[in-house]
């Protein structure tokens, strides 16, 4: 009963009690037949994307509060499965969505494991070699499977049979988004149960949560795995709404960018990560007229709104205490 | 052998750029606790105020300043511009922002960083530009055999000398020691009446200006410079940095040649597409086997 009572207090963004997230739902599924607009659709499809990558780290940097600025390399392992299993052995690109995520999993688990006793800037700069390491092999075409700088093209559309297949902007607009709602049930499912409890202990104080009897090295790498999933997940999309693969889609930057969503929106709180992947999707296509500039003022706004809203813009709220401002005013020279 | 040496000087010379970078990045992490991802940028911008007197003043150059005369006023224009440029970069993004934290400082690095790259691109356009060979000196010396560029030579003195000046700087000087005290107790060393503000004035002011010359000194080796190669530079940069052991400025220049000269050896002798992981896995089994780097201490465990 105790631990019950807890978990309505530590949710406040509850599916069933929250009419703002039925109207939110409902806009997303009616957006797309309103505004008759590829572009605007395929920018509402990278939003899509980007939601998933910042979902994908908020598991690993906003739960567990560890710094990883590699994780475009898991999408990349995702995308580069779908679309080398696709093209060479003819595998359908849906069965692949979680052959992908898999392949992931267990590349996160396999180089992360050695690793993950690292702590705070250790763990980034090695996450960084990680990812710049991904990418620098699939540039360098491996065996001749991921065609070096070109990439690999030529990926099916994700198709069941010959009655639905995912061709066109609407519809690729409707699996990412399907995706996305599936993957938030699940990440608000996982933040309440004992796992999502454990990962935050974890972040607030490890030496705590170990002396609490909480098997930090574990929980550490099931977010590193489930995050990994999660992005080769987001990874294999991609691929297949491109058609191609390329590492230019892996860089570092683009980590940075996702390292950004999870924090401009507020670590660990999924409302927040929306409006990150908002605001680094958005944000480009807005000021497409002023196109030279619109990155430059990208960077001054991250330093603004850091002034300001140091927390992100919508924190995560946990019963009336908010956690980022135990994380962001604690000392953290330890985490 | 003769390969060998030749590519160890190669190494040496790419090592001595990475130094340069390195140390601005391990005093400013010693002390403020933030990987400084600017930094990489600080660089990029040295390179191009190079490029302006270099290039698009080469008539006056050539006339009054002479090929030796216009090097240094390139160095010493790059290093006054960037360390003015980190001072006005950590004054407006990252002293507001520090108080509320590491994280959102890091971000705030990051913005600074998408900046400054941004407005390089803005101001000298998105193409890549190159240096031109007039005003590079670039005899060839021939030593008992060994073909040695003479600007290579020029580099690592000029390298050697600023990294020993900064060495004597941190290690021997009042300064210095008030430099190491704060990075191992900021408070504590406030209370000792060490002036932060002016020791924080001061890292701002000397990392970049040493990231800028290296700046010049890269554009004129490769005789090419983007306005991206600010991430690649600094990332190798930062790597060299933890490889020595992190706010340690004796270990960022040591991390930084030993770099150089593996990512050369690595070229030669195992595939030069790969020599970029051949450095990153490098510095994944030093974090593995030994987290604090080769000179780093190591830091007792919080109970």
């Amino acid at each position: 009963m105790m631990a019950k009572s807890v978990n309505s207090q530590v949710n406040k963004f509850n599916i069933k009690s929250n009419w703002i997230v039925i109207i939110v739902i409902i806009s997303f599924l009616l957006f797309p037949l309103v505004i008759k607009n590829d572009y605007i659709i395929d920018v509402a499809f990278f939003f899509g994307i980007y939601t998933l990558l910042g979902l994908s780290l908020n598991i690993v940097l906003g739960e567990v509060g560890l710094f990883d600025l590699g994780h475009m390399g898991f999408a990349a392992i995702g995308a580069y499965t779908t679309a080398i299993l696709n093209t060479s052995f003819g595998i359908p690109v849906l069965l692949l969505l979680p052959i992908s995520a898999i392949t992931a999993a267990i590349f996160a688990y396999l180089v992360c494991s050695p690793i993950i006793h690292l702590r705070g800037d250790y763990l980034c700069i090695v996450t960084i070699g990680m990812g710049e390491i991904i990418r620098l092999t699939l540039l360098n075409n491996p065996f001749g499977l991921t065609g070096g700088p070109n990439g690999v093209f030529g990926i099916c559309f994700p198709a069941i049979g010959s009655w639905l297949i995912i061709d066109n902007c609407l519809k690729f607009y409707y699996y990412v988004w399907i995706v996305v709602g599936l993957s938030v049930v699940a990440l608000i499912r996982l933040q309440n149960s004992r796992i999502g409890r454990a990962w935050n202990y974890v972040r607030e104080d490890v030496i705590a949560a170990e002396a609490s009897g909480i098997d930090v090295r574990n929980y550490k790498l099931l977010a590193f795995v489930l995050g990994a999933a999660l992005a080769g997940v987001a990874g294999s999309i991609y691929a297949t709404k491109l058609m191609i693969v390329s590492p230019e889609s892996f860089t570092f930057m683009e980590s940075c960018l996702l390292f950004c969503i999870v924090l401009i929106g507020g670590m660990g709180s999924i409302p927040g990560i929306f409006i990150g992947a908002a605001a680094i999707s958005l944000f480009p296509e807005i000021f497409q007229a002023f196109a030279q500039y619109r990155m430059l003022f990208f960077g001054a706004v991250m330093i603004i709104m850091m002034m300001f809203r140091p927390g992100g813009v919508w924190p995560r709220q946990r019963g009336r205490i908010q956690t980022t401002s135990i994380l962001i005013g604690a000392d953290q020279s330890e985490l | 052998m003769k390969i060998i040496i030749e590519q160890l000087l190669n190494g040496l010379t790419i090592g001595s750029f990475y130094s340069l970078i390195a140390m601005g990045y391990s005093m400013v992490y010693g002390v403020m606790k933030l990987i400084n991802f600017a930094h990489g940028d600080f660089f990029t911008f040295g390179s191009y105020l190079g490029y302006t007197l270099l290039v698009m003043g080469i008539s006056y150059v050539t006339s009054t300043l002479g090929v030796w005369g216009g090097m240094i006023a390139a160095m010493l224009i790059a290093a006054i511009g960037t360390g003015i440029l980190g001072i006005v970069v950590e004054r407006i993004a990252y002293r507001p922002i520090y108080p509320a934290g590491r994280l959102p400082a890091v971000v705030s690095a990051l913005g600074a960083s998408i900046f400054i790259q941004n407005a390089i691109m803005v101001i000298w356009g998105p193409r890549p530009q190159a240096y031109t060979s007039e005003v590079i000196p670039g005899y060839i010396l021939n030593i008992a055999g060994f073909r040695i560029n003479i600007l290579q030579i020029i580099i690592l003195l000029l390298s050697f000398l600023l990294m020993g000046i900064l060495y004597y700087i941190v290690q021997k000087t009042t300064f210095g020691a008030a430099i190491r005290a704060s990075a191992l107790d900021r408070e504590t060393a406030a209370l000792m009446g060490i002036n932060i503000n002016l020791i924080i004035f001061f890292i701002f002011a000397l990392g970049p200006a040493l990231g800028g010359t290296a700046g010049v000194m890269v554009g004129m080796y490769y005789r090419k410079i983007s306005f991206i190669m600010g991430w690649n530079f600094g990332l190798k940069a930062f790597t060299a940095t933890i490889l020595g052991g992190i706010g340690n400025i004796p270990g960022a220049m040591i991390g930084g040649l030993i770099l150089g000269v593996l990512e050369m050896l690595g070229s030669t002798y195992v595939s030069t597409a790969y020599k970029d992981v051949f450095v990153f896995l490098v510095l994944i089994l030093v974090l593995i086997f030994r987290p604090t780097g080769i000179l780093g201490e190591k830091i007792a465990e919080k109970v």
